[in-house]
């Protein structure tokens, strides 16, 4: 075990996709409480990124440590990597959060069964805290009254929050959201940025792959610029918004606004 | 902006129609006449003569029909999760398998089940020494397995849409939370491809409901026999088929009601 302030560590990840090479080699340290923004156009890997920590992507070459252990890795025979142990790569997930930007939640089943599917069916946790748990977690993202409507049946914002409590049902180490509010309409974007900017505010460690550089900008601790799949420039966000260093920032930054 | 929109034409939704109107009194007065014409002047006597062995043929083709249908449902979430997930070999000979059975007549499977295996068991006197014999020399073990091969390929047809058409983002969102494979599978796959494939399944149980009359033909005893023996033994041709098909479609009835039930219990919106 190493210092168990770390919660994530990944070193110099590659990715490939056929001939394309879409992360060149990005390595990142998120501490517990950490907030890491990543920002960057379309095209510039940070969805891939993100994807390749818990390996739904997998990367080409790099590490993934989190807190303190190593996802063990082995060549897949054509150039690329593959978990030498599934095992160990189902329990490492079971402490990623993880939120996509098109909710993904299953349709099947009411919110509170989203809820508490994973730590019922995955974790093992009694139904009856499971849900005593879910149904707190529903309460704080303003879901309570809507614990036994289908998803189909929610808006865009509430599907999202729905989606970040189900995330925060097991309890993870670090929360992962992949472009969360991409795929909401305009008015319903705000909903959903408070619920996170609270999880930020009481210091829960998070990786925000976002469009949003005004909220990035106020809740993160950390911000990263990714472009052409290298990190072109990080820093604190203040440091990042009100003084970039590259240019290739200051275009960025002048284009969002 | 006081740009002058031309006003809309105002819209007057249809008029409820009553059930009152002229013409539908009419047609309601017509329909009596029939009722009454089919009640009054065929004969229904039989009926209570046969009365005990109708229920009978009721029963079995309805056990026919659940058993089957049950049993090749089984069968179709492996042929179609096969032709989705792989290995390849596998998928070729599922999708083979359904090839074959969807692409040939019910009726000459059927036959050369019963009449082909059944002669070739025959042979065997390890076979009609063995504890099974006394089975196969029915002629229901043939009808069963025939009827359930048919609902498996067309069901494996089905479930092997409803398998692929499961939202990526779904499975992979089990699979960020570390799910199994298998939990996967059990929790979140199948319970959404059925969710998916449900109507379907309702209209696929209605027509294998109305395919199994034909095991009929090789002695079985159904609900269609029993008429078929009405038939020979009162030489009445219409009235024993009005009430057969009376009973067909009071059974399909009834089934359309409990899958709706059924489908209603998870609200879909939309697709």
């Amino acid at each position: 075990m190493t210092d168990s302030a770390q919660a994530i560590e990944i070193s110099n990840l590659h990715k490939r996709f056929g001939p394309l090479e879409v992360l060149k080699g990005v390595s990142l340290t998120a501490n517990q409480g950490d907030v890491i923004a990543i920002i960057g156009g379309s095209g510039s890997g940070k969805s891939t990124f993100l994807r390749c920590i818990n390996l739904l992507e997998l990367p080409s070459a790099g590490t993934v440590t989190i807190h303190g252990e190593t996802i063990a890795m082995k060549s897949d025979g054509h150039g690329g990597l593959m978990p030498s142990n599934r095992r160990q790569v189902q329990r490492i997930r079971t402490q990623l959060g993880m939120v996509f930007q098109s909710f993904n939640l299953w349709q099947h089943m009411t919110v509170l069964q989203n809820v508490i599917e994973v730590p019922v069916h995955v974790l093992g946790m009694p139904k009856d805290k499971a849900v005593e748990i879910g149904e707190a977690l529903l309460r704080r993202v303003g879901l309570y009254e809507k614990r036994d409507a289908y998803p189909a049946f929610l808006s865009g914002g509430q599907q999202q929050r729905a989606a970040i409590a189900r995330a925060l049902a097991i309890q993870p180490l670090v929360m992962l959201f992949d472009e969360p509010t991409s795929a909401l309409d305009p008015e319903l974007v705000g909903e959903v940025l408070t619920v996170i900017g609270d999880l930020a505010k009481e210091k829960r460690t998070m990786i925000l792959v976002t469009h949003e550089m005004k909220f990035a900008r106020e809740v993160a601790s950390h911000v990263v610029f990714l472009h052409n799949g290298l990190i072109e420039e990080q820093g604190p966000p203040a440091e990042m918004f009100g003084a970039p260093k590259s240019e290739r920032l200051k275009k960025f930054i002048s284009s969002i606004h | 902006m006081s740009e002058h929109v031309p006003a809309l034409p105002v819209y007057t939704p249809p008029k409820a129609r009553s059930l009152l109107e002229p013409h539908r009194l009419f047609l309601i007065a017509v329909f009596a006449v029939i009722i009454f014409c089919i009640v009054w002047f065929m004969r229904w006597d039989w009926i209570p003569q046969y009365q005990g062995r109708l229920l009978y043929g009721i029963g079995q083709t309805l056990i026919l029909l659940f058993s089957t249908a049950i049993a090749g449902f089984l069968f179709a979430v492996p042929l179609g999760l096969v032709q989705v997930t792989g290995p390849r070999p596998l998928a070729w000979l599922a999708k083979g398998f359904c090839t074959l059975i969807r692409g040939t007549p019910l009726l000459l499977q059927l036959w050369l089940i019963y009449y082909g295996l059944g002669s070739i068991f025959a042979q065997y006197p390890e076979i009609r020494q063995s504890f099974l014999w006394p089975y196969l020399r029915q002629a229901w073990p043939y009808g069963f397995v025939t009827l359930m091969i048919s609902f498996a390929a067309y069901e494996g047809e089905v479930m092997r849409g409803a398998f692929a058409g499961v939202p990526k983002g779904e499975i992979e969102a089990a699979k960020a939370f570390g799910m199994r494979r298998f939990t996967l599978f059990r929790r979140i796959w199948l319970p959404r491809a059925i969710h998916r494939a449900l109507p379907t399944l309702t209209g696929e149980t209605v027509l294998q409901l109305k395919s199994t009359p034909l095991v009929a033909t090789i002695t079985v005893i159904d609900v269609y026999a029993v008429i078929s023996k009405v038939r020979q033994d009162t030489y009445l041709t219409y009235e024993p088929l009005l009430l057969l098909a009376l009973i067909y479609l009071c059974l399909t009835g009834m089934m359309i009601v409990a899958f709706r039930f059924v489908e209603n219990r998870i609200p879909t919106r939309g697709a």
